[in-house]
């Protein structure tokens, strides 16, 4: 018995230096009905991260489709210039130019809100603080030396990042010191509708999925109650 | 009378085709006992899971393209603009995933009944090559999504086979086709896991159902229940397959659907257990992930590999950790196959087994800690301790007298009542609040105004204490 606390102890204190590593996350406030919302992300990703960032795997059509918006409208107000609604949002930017820039080319982000998750976008997207010692003067909290320059630091203003000592060791917080032209408020909204977007995108079939997902289990129901009720009638001679 | 001239097809056959007495030999006439519990449902439930992944497979290879410059995008496509796509993909997924659940608990249930015992040891054999097909048709047809973690857990596993002295880098090269995984490897990988090995699984399966009603089925008593047989030769104990017990299995597939159904509508990803959030990413030979993990069927088997400190060792008890459930007829000296009249010792070995496995499946999905690597260190050594100490204390073990007949356990809805009680037991019901005027007793929702349900702590002791001392029973 005594052997077995050890290792449960063991066990606990193993789990406990796991979970500490790495920054707490801010949840993000995901609301995929909210189609406003929906095309408002789509509006600033085409603003801000369409100049370096591909979609390939979604058309202007089907954004139109799945936010029950007008083709035209989508056209005009969210897709760059001369876009075809049977576009995808493909990025201007070419492989080599990228590489000479940023060092790397940008990932597509069709699916980086399944691979990283909507409160690591949302945290992310919000953790840009100055530093002079990175080639683009930014660094941040959630993703050390990231490739990416800030491209909404108009918008937030300007972060630092200021360490202050706690029992559990040091911690950073970041501070405004720069009013960008958007207020706090304003700012987080703007993300949350960027992290909605790029929910949506990485599986723009995931409302049909589960509004269907009651009338599957509805018949299944039904069809577990007429199972057992003819079981019921087949066993009533086995005793 | 005329025959129609349906009949006479039918005739044609029959007189060609021996549908009828196979029908009669393997469902009307095959007697299975009468007391099967609710871990005999699970047989019938891998044979739907396995024709569920043959059609959602099928239609799955309709659109994708065994490429390395292709896979990726071609899954997303089905995902995307392919109608009805992203359903097929999440029932494959996810039944690739209820596979091994069920298979788990299938062999579960020949652990605890001993249904693996003599005469049925073929049995064992077969079902334990269609566990060893079934890695091999997982393990392929994880890369073919050609994502991160696809690409870095085929990359760690074919590299396992460099560890063989002598021939091992060469078997290695030979088996990915490339010196790293690669276009060459995404093919005949794609080749094996939708021709080849579906079609040994196929096979394996139909020895593994001939083996079974050659021999008839074991049951929660693991009585012989052929021993016993009325003047017409059919075994008192038996029932005819069909129709009892596939009205029955319709109700344990009702049940699965319902699991089965959930998972895919509202948790396809099941929290990145199903489908690991890396292998969103498509791979990059360039770029390796911080953190590998196999997906979580693979994790027992891979948390004993990384808990052997040389690499070799290493493989030989991975690969060991599965020959040794091969032996499993040979290891159990006792006759005894139930449990329930078994002795204390082997179900004491049995829940130790059953917990290091858990352990060493969730270890396998951790990083490898110094910490962790110990503990899984400790659950290996407990893994292999249950099967090779088992022809020591399986002998020494003292067993209960075995019945002549079967035994039949309560149903569920017998049960109800019995819950009802014990619920009423734990709970009991308070004033919450005093009524102020004589209307107050005539009023409609009198009782559940002023008095309420609230938790007995001393029922709930009763309870638990009665539990406690039940499940210490069970294991004598």
């Amino acid at each position: 018995m005594k052997k077995l606390n050890i290792l449960l102890l063991l066990f606990t204190l193993s789990f406990g230096a796991y979970a500490s590593e790495g920054v707490e996350l801010q949840a993000a406030d995901v609301d995929l009905s909210d189609k406003a919302s929906l095309l408002r992300g789509a509006k600033h990703f085409v603003t801000y991260c369409l100049g370096c960032h591909s979609i390939k795997h979604i058309r202007y059509l089907r954004i139109a489709m799945d936010t029950h918006a007008d083709e035209k409208e989508v056209l005009q107000d969210i897709a760059p210039f001369g876009a075809s609604i049977y576009d995808q949002l493909h990025s201007a930017m070419n492989k080599h130019d990228a590489e000479k820039w940023f060092g790397t080319q940008p990932p597509d982000l069709s699916l980086i809100a399944r691979s990283r998750g909507a409160d690591w976008l949302y945290s992310y997207l919000k953790s840009y603080y100055a530093d002079t010692t990175r080639p683009f003067g930014v660094n941040n909290l959630v993703f050390e030396d990231t490739a990416m320059p800030n491209p909404l630091w108009q918008l937030q203003g300007e972060q630092h990042a200021v360490t202050r000592k706690t029992i559990y060791g040091d911690e950073t917080d970041l501070v405004l010191v720069k009013e960008g032209s958007l207020s706090e408020k304003e700012f987080d909204q703007m993300v949350t509708d960027l992290v909605n977007f790029l929910v949506y995108v990485g599986e723009p079939g995931q409302l049909e999925r589960e509004s269907m997902g009651k009338y599957v289990l509805a018949f299944l129901f039904l069809f577990l109650v007429l199972a057992y009720l003819l079981k019921k009638e087949y066993w009533k001679d086995v005793d | 009378m005329k025959q129609s001239r349906l009949t006479a097809c039918g005739e044609w056959v029959l007189e060609r085709f021996p549908l009828a007495s196979l029908w009669k030999d393997h469902m009307t006439h095959y007697y299975a006992p009468k007391n099967f519990n609710i871990w005999y449902f699970f047989g019938s439930l891998a044979l739907l899971v396995l024709v569920n992944q043959f059609i959602t497979g099928i239609l799955l290879t309709m659109n994708y393209k065994p490429d390395a410059k292709l896979a990726f995008d071609s899954v997303e496509y089905i995902m995307r603009d392919v109608n009805w796509g992203w359903l097929v993909r999440y029932m494959h997924s996810t039944g690739a995933s209820a596979f091994f659940i069920v298979v788990y608990l299938h062999m579960f249930r020949g652990l605890i009944y001993g249904s693996f015992k003599h005469p049925r040891e073929l049995i064992w054999i077969f079902g334990m090559l269609i566990f060893v097909a079934l890695m091999a048709e997982a393990f392929m047809g994880y890369l073919l999504p050609w994502g991160q973690m696809s690409y870095w857990g085929a990359q760690v596993i074919i590299s396992l086979f460099s560890a063989i002295p002598v021939i091992g880098d060469d078997l290695s090269l030979w088996i990915r086709g490339d010196y790293v995984i690669s276009d060459a490897t995404l093919n005949r990988f794609f080749a094996f896991h939708v021709i080849a090995v579906p079609l040994v699984l196929v096979m394996l399966v139909f020895m593994h159902i001939v083996a079974l009603h050659e021999v008839g089925s074991n049951n929660p008593d693991g009585i012989d229940i052929k021993k016993i047989k009325d003047k017409e030769g059919v075994p008192l104990d038996g029932i005819p397959f069909h129709p009892y017990y596939t009205v029955k299995d319709l109700v344990g597939v009702g049940v699965f659907l319902i699991f089965f159904a959930t998972v895919i509508f509202y948790m396809p990803e099941m929290g990145g257990y199903f489908l690991e959030h890396a292998n969103f990413i498509p791979a990059d030979p360039m770029k390796t992930p911080e953190h590998i993990a196999p997906v979580w069927y693979f994790t027992p088997f891979y948390a004993i590999l990384r808990a052997i400190p040389d690499k070799f060792a290493g493989v030989i008890g991975m690969g060991g950790a599965i020959v040794v459930l091969f032996l499993l007829p040979w290891l159990d000296r006792n006759p005894v196959r139930s449990i329930r009249y078994r002795g204390g010792i082997y179900k004491k070995a049995l829940l130790l087994f059953v917990i290091s496995f858990l352990a060493l499946g969730y270890l396998g999905t951790q990083p490898a800690t110094p910490v962790a690597t110990n503990v899984a260190r400790v659950f290996t050594a407990i893994y292999f301790g249950f099967f090779l100490l088992m022809p020591l204390y399986t002998r020494w073990e003292k067993t209960k007298p075995v019945p002549d007949r079967v035994t039949m356990e309560t149903s569920l809805e017998e049960q109800i009542p019995v819950l009802i009680e014990t619920f009423e037991e734990m709970t009991e019901i308070k004033p919450t609040a005093t009524p102020t005027s004589p209307d107050d007793y005539n009023h409609p929702a009198f009782r559940s105004v002023f008095f309420s349900r609230r938790p007995n702590p001393e029922g709930i002791r009763n309870v638990a204490g009665r539990l406690a001392k039940k499940l210490k029973e069970s294991l004598d």
